[in-house]
Order: structure tokens, then C-alpha cells, then sequence
């Protein structure tokens, strides 16, 4: 276990930055105590200063969690972020789309959302910008199977607001579906 | 038509599977006149023909019919109830073969009986059956009439028709065999018996039984006692048990021995009785034997079917409310909505929801998802319960996985506080990972160590849970393998290992902790062994006490059972069961630490009531019991042998030993009473207390010795006993791995001690003295060694290898490896 080098700790950012922007702060300094992020087995770990005692009494070949997993570095150090930090960057979120109870189920089991299943949206919304999606109890959800955040995030359609959400309910796969306003559909993988 | 067909070509094919014929009145008759032999040639109704046939057809079968009990009440067609006769007997045997046609047949016994007849009567027998149905057919109701004017009869053959003679013998037999349960032993029993049960078969108040001895009478209370099959009886079972018939012995059985000074059968034992029944239970319900022996002591016998019966059938789904998410009003409002069919728990659980059914996959909603709820047995949120962990605590869970209790125990802290989930298995892990991370615990670090290695690891916890791995005898309802692959190897396995465990637990515990020095020991299981024996043990080899665990409900725990004893304060563990609290059977224990020294005395009064001496702490220090009974190989060795050799004088040795202890005028007195406390303590504390406590004698005795002699070398020789203390730690590992030590064995030792006490020669000189001791005792040093055998698997764990003596020499002097202990830090 280890603190990030710098170089780690700027990629990580910058893909957090993604979902809550400039709040980032906020993350390390809470009312609550100091946060500190930790390197283990190419995993990011987010706990507090007190766990961290603790958790330093702990060899490093029998540790195997500590505090809330953000995301892993892959082999090639991109930073990949986890379901597991919904929770801290929920509240944070710039841009967050709110389903409606319909799409809400569609939408955990893995499926992507219609225009006809979106509630609200923040508005500025850019496309492909990283979203937190609600359900309409302001509950975040966690779509089942996906573990990455990472492709959560929104098509616009040309200049009607035609909005895609999109998940990734599989390592490595991603199907972009977006449909235009004419229904053109279009697939890219 | 298809091309193929071809009308010329037509197979003639035979009759259909429907189709019936009448084939003539020759062979339909010849289905029911029987094959030869000596009929009458009366003729016979339709009735009396088609009885004839069954019988003919399935002579195994007919009898048995009858045998039925008494589901199909007799009274009715009796028309004479008042009489006894064997008449009546054969009326009955006639209904019975009438009526009892879709009766459940008992093949094996009924062929003995056929047997039996076959003996008795030979062809006749067939003949008589048509007989007695000759005189059913023709006559109407001169049951009675005919049986009475028999009865004197009977023994004249001439007068009664052969017919009535065998259907008599017949219904008789049939009538023993009747109450689904019995052989016939002797015929007089089978006679006795046969009346009784044709009592019972036919129910309230009918037909009264017969009494051979002609005797009326009413039996509406009298229930035929059930006849325990013979011997032979029981292999017979084996091959094709019939499960009603076995289902109803157990009753019969279970009713007998309710009570059994009435109902008992003469000439067998209660124990006869127990057999048959443990056998019947084991097939009924797929039991290996062990097991139901094991259940069969726990549980009285009504209690023992009710607890089998509920463990064929699943406990109710049960969800605990995550705190930290939501609160359970709301999240039943949620599930409810989606169809689920639920109710909180009981009044003792905030949190928990018992589910009825759900047409959603309740393991796989949103809310799941969410993180809302945690699916866990009723009985899992018992022990963190009784934990009643507080915030800002620091918490060790030793076996968490699959984590739905380290989860309760961080929402009750409210994600405050330290916990520390560990387990040993990797692949559970994993489920704890993501348990934790869904339900939003931040307050935990995973680890994956062997639980025996706390506290080395990390100790000073303010609370403790330990779910030790057991043998899984109480959720038979989620696992049914259990029944038949738990023997006795596995139960004390699992007992050892939680004997490990528990003391390590009880070591990472901080006694002076401001809230807390509490440990919480569950298990899953009901046997005695693993649970009162294990905190039993706890009891007698650590600093703790029991407390009420603040569960109301539950059954207490066992302060004693068959032939074992246990601390009157196991009244506090609580236990329960599947079928008296409709959870899964589960055992829970509470502990307060009250001191952080690990205490080196031997009897089972000071290690409890007293902490450690007012001197012990002094030595101590960072030594271990272990370390401390290491202190010298030789004084090991002697005092082993003394102990073991003398069993005497318990209780004047132990107020020496006391003595030694409150004066502590002589540090070295003391310690040298300490060290043999430490050393009795850590190896034959089970064993040979009184051998333990004379060898305390000696050792005094020793030590007055020693004082006399060279009292100048006091201090000289404690600088001896410190240095020994350190590295005879691996010799005192060592020779708990050696149970058979051998005389060659001893004498080195005692070289041993020499060398390594090399740097003091005054010290050399005592060790010598000690080491005569040895010598004298070589013999013993093999038993020195097996009583240290139930100790060694919590040292072996860490040492390693046993290397001969000479090495062992060696490496001692080297100046003290230390091997790691598992209990090092108090």
C-alpha cells in the first residue's frame, strides 16, 4: 500500500474530474476527517487517515480491501473508474440525468436508456459528458453488471435533445447507439 | 394416403392396447378357480372368486391388507362385538382381505408370515382360504354363531371345517403382522399381541381385542404396546424400507418410551427399543449414524423428530434493513411495491424483515442493488447483537465471511470506528469485497489471515466476533450433506480449531479498553463439543469471564452434559434451534476480558477467579505462558516427570504454590512457582491437575533447595531463568511435538540445560541438581510428552520442524530464535 505518485494521482483526477468537475477538493477535505487515496495491488483505495493506521499493521500480500475501491489502473496506467465510487461522486456530480421509474429498471439490468425514459437533465449537458444517473427518488444508480462508470454518459442527438445513456455492461464492450432525430440509426462499436 | 401404402400389403396386427375381449367362460374362470390343490367344489360368489384370485395372484399381498392398522375401523361390519373367539378373528381376517385392497404392503414381513403358514399348513392353507371364503360367501352374519360353537372346538380338529381352522391361523397371523410392526416372536406373544393389536387396528371402542385366555377385554386405553422386530428383523429393513411403515414405528416407538414402564413389551430393553428407533430415524430422514446418535443424546425424543422434521424443511427468508442506506420503514414500502410479501422480523430486530414470498427475485432489486438490504439468516443477527459494537471502536471480525455480519456491526457503528473483516479463505473474500462496497461500509480493512495469527498481526481491539468455522449441525436445513459426512473425526476437528481460534480472539482483545474488552463467540452449530467444551476451555486458559449476551429469548446453555462439567456461568451462552425458534440452530457466547496477562496458573480455580500472581506480571513482561514454562528444558523435564509421577496432594501443593505466590520473598521462589504454573498451565492443564500441583511441590521443593545451597547465586541464576525463558521457547515447542520422547531424550536435556546455562556456573550447579531429577524420572518423559499433545497443535502451527536434541542445543544457544507464537502478546 502506498500514496499515489504524482503522475498517478493527475490521471485519476482528470477522469474524476469528468463526473464532478472542480469539486474535487471536497473529496480529500471532509467535515468528517482527512481522505487520503492509496495505491494497493494497482487499486485505488479511498479511505480516511484513521483506517490507515490500522490498516498499515497489515502485510501487503494478506491485505485485500480497505475503505471504498475507486478504480484501478490498468496495465497501460489509464485509470479506470469503479461503480464502488458512485457513491462519493453522486453528490458531487455536475451533470446528472434523472430516469424515470419505467427506465429505471431497464436501466440497472444493463440496458440503455430512450429519450422517452429521461425525467430530467441537467442542463449543458455536452454530449458524451459523464453523468451520474438518478432515479427519480434521487437514488444513484448502480446498473447491474457494470462496473465502470466510465461510459455512462449522454448522446445528444443533433439539435433536439435526443439523449442517449449509455453503459457498458461488460469490460471492454461498448455499443454506441445514438439515434437522430430522423431515427437514423447508427452503430459504432 | 401416401405413396407408400399399399392396400395388398396389409400386417395384420394383433389386439390393441385397448382392446378387450371376453376370451369365454373357460379362461375367465380358470382365473379364478385356483391352479389345483384341494378345493371345495363349492361354488363361490363373485365376490368370494375375486378375493380368491387376489389372493392366489399376490399371496404376499393379501395378507398385509389386513395388516393395515386400524385406519379402516372394524366395528362396523363386527357384528358381535362382545365375543372373543378365534371366529371372530377369522371374520375379521375375512373383512380385512376384503376391504384392505389398496393397503400399503410390508413385503418382507408378510412373507415371512406366508412362511410361517406355508409351514403350518402347507397346501391346506390354500384350501382352507377358499374354505373360509366358502363360508363368507354363503353365510351372512353367523360370525359369531359359527366362531362361538368353534371355539371350544378348536382344538378338535374334526368338528371345524379345515377351512375355519386356517383362516383362523391365518387371521391370526395376520392380525400380528397387522400393526405394520411385527414379527411374531413366539406364538403365544404373537397371540397376546395379536389381540392387543387388533385392538388398537380397530380403533376406538370397537372390536376388543382377543385374549387367547378367553379373558374380555377393553382396551380403549390400551394401546398395543409395539413389538420390536428381532434381530434379524433389522437387516431386513435395509434392503427396501418402506417409509410409512418406518414413519410409524417411529411414533409407535417414540409413544412406548414416553412411557415406557406401561407400554413396554416384556423381555425388551429400553435400550432395544432406542436402537430400533435410531435406526428407523436414520432411514426416515437420511441420517448417518453418528450424527443421530450425537442428536439422540442432545435432544429428548420428542424434542429429537420435531428438530428433524425441521431440518428437512427451509427457514423463512430473512433481510436486514442496511441503516446507513435507508431505513426499513421505507425499504418495505419499496419492496412491497414490487411485489414482495414481507414483515419485520420480531420485536427484538430494528432492522430485520422476515419474507413470505415475492414475485421479483428478492436478491436481485434495486434495491439490492442499492445496497438497501443484505439477505441474512435471522439467527446471524444474533451474535453482533450481543456484540453491541459502539462507535469509534475498533473491531476485529475473525471469520467474516460472506459479510453480512461485518456489515451490521459497521452500520450499528455508523461507518465510524476501525473494523477489521478478516478471513481465511480467499475466494470468500471476494464476496466480502463486494458485500461491503454495495452495502456502503467505509470503515473496514479486508484482510486474509488464519485467524489463529491475531493478535500478532495487529491485537488492542475494543471488541471481538468470532463465527468460528464448525460443522454446520444446526443449518442441516441449507446444507443436507451435513447429515451423513460429519463424523467424529470432524466434530473434534472443528472443536480444536475453534479452541485455536477462541484464544486468539481472546488475545486481541484490549481488557482495558475504555468501552469495550468484550468478544462475542458464535457458532453455527449445536453440538456440546463445540460450543460449552470450547468456551469451557476459554474459561479455564484465559482472563475472561461470561456475561449476559442481552438476548431475551433462546434457550440456555449446558452447564453440564453427560459426562462432562462446565462453569456455571454457561447459563449465560444462549442456543437455538430450528424448531423451537424457527431460525437456524446457532450458539452464542459473550466474554468480558478481564485482564490483559494471560494468566500461568494451573487449577481451574485460580485461572479463573485470580489473574495472574502479583509476581507473574513481573516476569512476564512480554513473555508468554509458553515462554515461561520453557524456562528451563530441565526444569521442564524434571517437573514433567515429578508431576506425572506424583498425584498427590492437590491441595496442599496448590496452597504451597498460593503461598509461594502472596509471600513473594523469593523473586526466584516465585518464579521458579511461576514457571511451574506456567508450565502446568501450558501443557497438562487438562490432564493431571494434581500431578501438575505436586510438581509444584518438587519444584519448591527444588527451589528450596536451591535457595539453601547457593543463595549467592540467586541472582545469578534468575539472570538464568530470564535467558532461558527467551530461548526455550523452542524448546518448549519442540517438545510438545515430541509425545514420545525417550530416555535417550531426557539425558541430553538435562546436558542441555548445561550448556546453556553455560555463562553462570552457579546456575550450572542448580541446573545439575534439577537436572538429577531427570535422570531418576527418564521414564516419564514419555508421558511427559503425550499430555502436552492436546497442547501442541496451537504451538505447532508456528514452529517448525523438530530437530534432534543436539541441534536444538545449537540453536538455543544461539542465543534464542524465537519462533513465532501464536499468543505471544497478552
Amino acid at each position: 500500500m502506498r500514496p499515489l505518485t504524482e503522475e498517478e494521482t493527475r490521471v485519476m483526477f482528470e477522469k474524476i474530474a469528468k463526473y464532478i468537475g472542480e469539486n474535487l477538493q471536497l473529496l480529500v477535505d471532509r467535515p468528517d476527517g482527512t481522505y487520503c487515496f492509496r495505491l494497493h495491488n494497482d487499486r485505488v483505495y479511498y479511505v480516511s487517515e484513521k483506517i490507515l493506521k490500522l490498516a498499515a499493521n497489515i502485510s501487503g500480500d494478506k491485505l485485500v480491501s480497505l475503505g471504498t475501491c475507486f478504480g484501478k489502473f490498468t496495465k497501460t496506467h489509464k485509470f479506470r473508474l469503479h461503480i464502488t465510487a458512485l457513491d462519493y461522486l453522486a453528490p458531487y456530480a455536475k451533470y446528472k440525468v434523472w430516469i424515470k421509474p419505467g427506465a429505471e429498471q431497464s436501466f440497472l439490468y444493463g440496458n440503455h436508456v430512450l429519450k422517452s425514459g429521461l425525467g430530467r437533465i441537467t442542463e449543458n449537458t455536452s454530449q458524451y459528458q459523464g453523468v451520474v444517473v438518478y432515479s427519480m427518488a434521487d437514488v444513484p444508480l448502480h446498473p447491474q453488471g457494470e462496473k465502470d462508470l466510465l461510459n455512462t454518459h449522454c448522446l445528444h442527438g443533433e439539435e433536439i435533445y435526443l439523449h442517449l445513456i449509455l453503459t457498458s455492461a461488460y469490460q471492454g464492450s461498448t455499443m454506441i447507439y445514438y439515434i437522430t432525430n430522423e431515427m437514423d440509426i447508427e452503430f459504432s462499436v | 394416403m401416401g405413396r407408400k401404402l399399399d392396400p395388398t400389403k396389409k400386417e395384420k396386427r394383433g389386439p390393441g392396447r385397448k382392446a378387450r375381449k371376453q376370451k369365454g367362460a373357460e379362461t375367465e374362470l380358470a382365473k379364478f378357480l385356483p391352479a389345483g390343490g384341494d378345493e371345495n367344489s363349492k361354488r363361490l360368489s363373485s365376490r368370494a372368486r375375486k378375493r380368491a384370485a387376489k389372493r392366489r395372484s399376490g399371496s404376499a399381498g393379501a395378507p398385509e391388507t389386513k395388516k393395515s392398522p386400524g385406519a379402516k375401523p372394524l366395528p362396523g361390519k363386527l357384528p358381535k362385538g362382545a365375543v372373543q373367539t378365534p371366529g371372530k378373528k377369522e371374520a375379521l381376517s375375512l373383512f380385512n382381505v376384503a376391504r384392505g385392497k389398496k393397503r400399503p404392503a410390508p413385503t418382507h414381513s408378510s412373507e415371512e408370515e406366508e412362511e410361517e403358514d406355508s409351514e403350518g399348513d402347507g397346501v391346506v392353507k390354500q384350501g382352507d382360504l377358499w374354505g373360509s371364503e366358502d363360508s363368507d360367501a354363503d353365510m351372512i352374519d353367523d360370525y359369531g354363531a359359527d366362531s362361538n360353537s368353534e371355539d371350544e372346538d378348536e382344538d378338535d380338529g374334526e368338528e371345524l371345517l379345515p377351512i375355519e381352522r386356517a383362516a383362523r391361523k391365518q387371521k391370526a397371523q395376520e392380525a400380528v403382522a397387522g400393526g405394520q410392526w411385527s414379527e411374531e416372536e413366539t406364538d403365544e406373544e404373537e397371540e397376546e399381541e395379536q389381540a392387543e393389536e387388533e385392538e388398537e387396528q380397530a380403533s376406538a371402542g370397537s372390536g376388543p381385542g382377543e385374549d387367547e385366555e378367553g379373558g374380555l377385554q377393553i382396551n380403549v386405553d390400551e394401546e398395543e404396546p409395539f413389538v420390536l422386530p428381532p434381530a434379524g428383523e433389522m437387516e431386513q429393513d435395509a434392503q427396501a424400507p418402506d417409509l410409512q411403515r418406518v414413519h410409524k414405528r417411529i411414533q409407535d416407538i417414540v409413544g412406548v418410551l414416553r412411557d415406557f414402564g406401561t407400554q413396554r413389551e416384556e423381555g425388551r430393553s429400553r435400550s432395544e427399543y432406542l436402537q430400533r428407533l435410531r435406526k428407523d430415524l436414520a432411514v426416515y430422514y437420511s441420517y448417518g449414524d453418528f450424527l443421530l446418535g450425537k442428536l439422540m443424546d442432545l435432544f429428548p425424543l420428542s424434542e429429537l423428530v420435531e428438530f428433524l422434521e425441521a431440518n428437512e424443511v427451509p427457514r423463512p427468508i430473512t433481510l436486514r434493513t442496511n441503516t446507513l442506506k435507508t431505513r426499513r420503514r421505507d425499504l418495505a414500502q419499496a419492496l412491497i411495491n414490487r411485489g414482495v410479501n414481507l414483515d419485520p422480523l420480531g420485536k427484538w430486530s430494528k432492522t430485520g424483515l422476515v419474507v413470505y414470498d415475492s414475485s421479483v427475485p428478492i436478491g436481485a432489486t434495486p434495491e439490492y442493488l442499492a445496497g438497501h438490504y443484505m439477505l441474512q439468516g435471522a439467527s446471524s443477527m444474533l451474535p453482533v447483537m450481543a456484540l453491541a459494537p459502539q462507535e469509534h471502536e475498533r473491531i476485529l471480525d475473525m471469520c467474516c465471511a460472506p459479510g453480512g455480519k461485518t456489515s451490521y456491526i459497521a452500520q450499528l457503528m455508523k461507518n465510524t470506528g476501525v473494523i477489521l473483516a478478516n478471513d481465511a479463505n480467499a475466494e470468500r473474500l471476494k464476496s466480502v469485497v463486494g458485500n461491503l462496497h454495495r452495502l456502503g461500509v467505509t470503515n473496514a480493512i479486508i484482510s486474509h489471515h488464519d485467524g489463529r495469527q491475531f493478535p500478532k498481526v495487529v491485537g488492542g481491539f475494543d471488541r471481538v466476533l468470532l463465527d468460528a468455522p464448525c460443522s454446520g449441525t444446526g443449518i442441516i436445513s441449507k446444507d443436507p450433506a451435513v447429515k451423513t459426512n460429519k463424523d467424529e473425526k470432524d466434530i473434534l476437528r472443528c472443536a480444536h480449531l475453534q479452541k485455536e481460534l477462541l484464544l486468539s480472539a481472546i488475545d486481541s482483545v484490549n481488557a482495558t479498553s475504555k468501552t469495550g474488552g468484550y468478544l462475542v463467540y458464535c457458532t453455527c452449530s449445536i453440538m456440546v463439543e463445540e460450543n460449552e467444551w470450547v468456551v469451557d476451555y476459554a474459561l479455564r486458559k484465559r482472563n475472561v469471564r461470561l456475561v449476559p449476551t442481552g438476548l431475551d429469548f433462546g434457550q440456555e446453555g449446558f452447564t453440564r452434559f453427560r459426562e462432562r462439567r462446565f462453569h456455571p456461568t454457561l447459563r449465560s451462552t444462549r442456543r437455538f434451534y430450528p424448531h423451537t425458534h424457527n431460525m437456524d440452530g446457532f450458539f452464542i457466547a459473550k466474554f468480558k476480558k478481564f485482564s490483559n496477562s494471560i494468566p500461568q496458573s494451573q487449577t481451574g480455580n485460580s485461572a479463573t477467579s485470580t489473574p495472574a500472581n502479583p509476581d507473574l506480571p513481573n516476569l512476564n513482561g512480554q513473555v508468554t505462558p509458553k515462554s515461561e514454562s520453557g524456562s528451563t528444558p530441565a526444569k521442564k523435564a524434571g517437573q514433567a516427570k515429578q508431576r506425572l509421577q506424583k498425584q498427590l496432594h492437590p491441595k496442599k501443593s496448590s496452597s504451597q504454590k498460593q503461598n509461594g505466590i502472596s509471600k513473594g520473598t523469593d523473586v526466584e521462589l516465585s518464579a521458579v512457582s511461576s514457571v511451574t504454573k506456567a508450565q502446568a498451565s501450558s501443557k497438562l492443564q487438562d490432564s493431571s491437575q494434581p500431578a501438575v500441583t505436586a510438581a509444584v511441590v518438587r519444584e519448591l521443593k527444588e527451589a528450596g533447595k536451591l535457595k539453601q545451597q547457593s543463595p549467592k547465586l540467586q541472582s545469578s541464576r534468575k539472570a538464568a531463568f530470564w535467558k532461558q525463558r527467551a530461548p526455550p521457547k523452542a524448546m518448549n515447542t519442540d517438545l510438545p511435538r515430541a509425545p514420545s520422547l525417550s530416555k535417550t531424550q531426557a539425558t541430553p536435556k538435562p546436558e542441555d540445560r548445561n550448556q546453556l546455562v553455560g555463562n553462570t556456573t552457579g546456575a550450572e550447579k542448580v541446573k545439575q541438581q534439577v537436572a538429577e531429577q531427570p535422570f531418576k524420572k527418564a521414564a516419564f518423559q514419555k508421558q511427559n510428552g503425550t499430555p502436552k499433545g492436546p497442547k501442541t497443535p496451537t504451538v505447532s502451527s508456528c514452529s517448525s520442524s523438530r530437530p534432534p536434541p543436539a541441534k536444538r542445543r545449537k540453536s538455543q544457544s544461539r542465543g534464542g530464535r524465537q519462533p513465532p507464537l501464536p499468543s505471544v502478546d497478552g
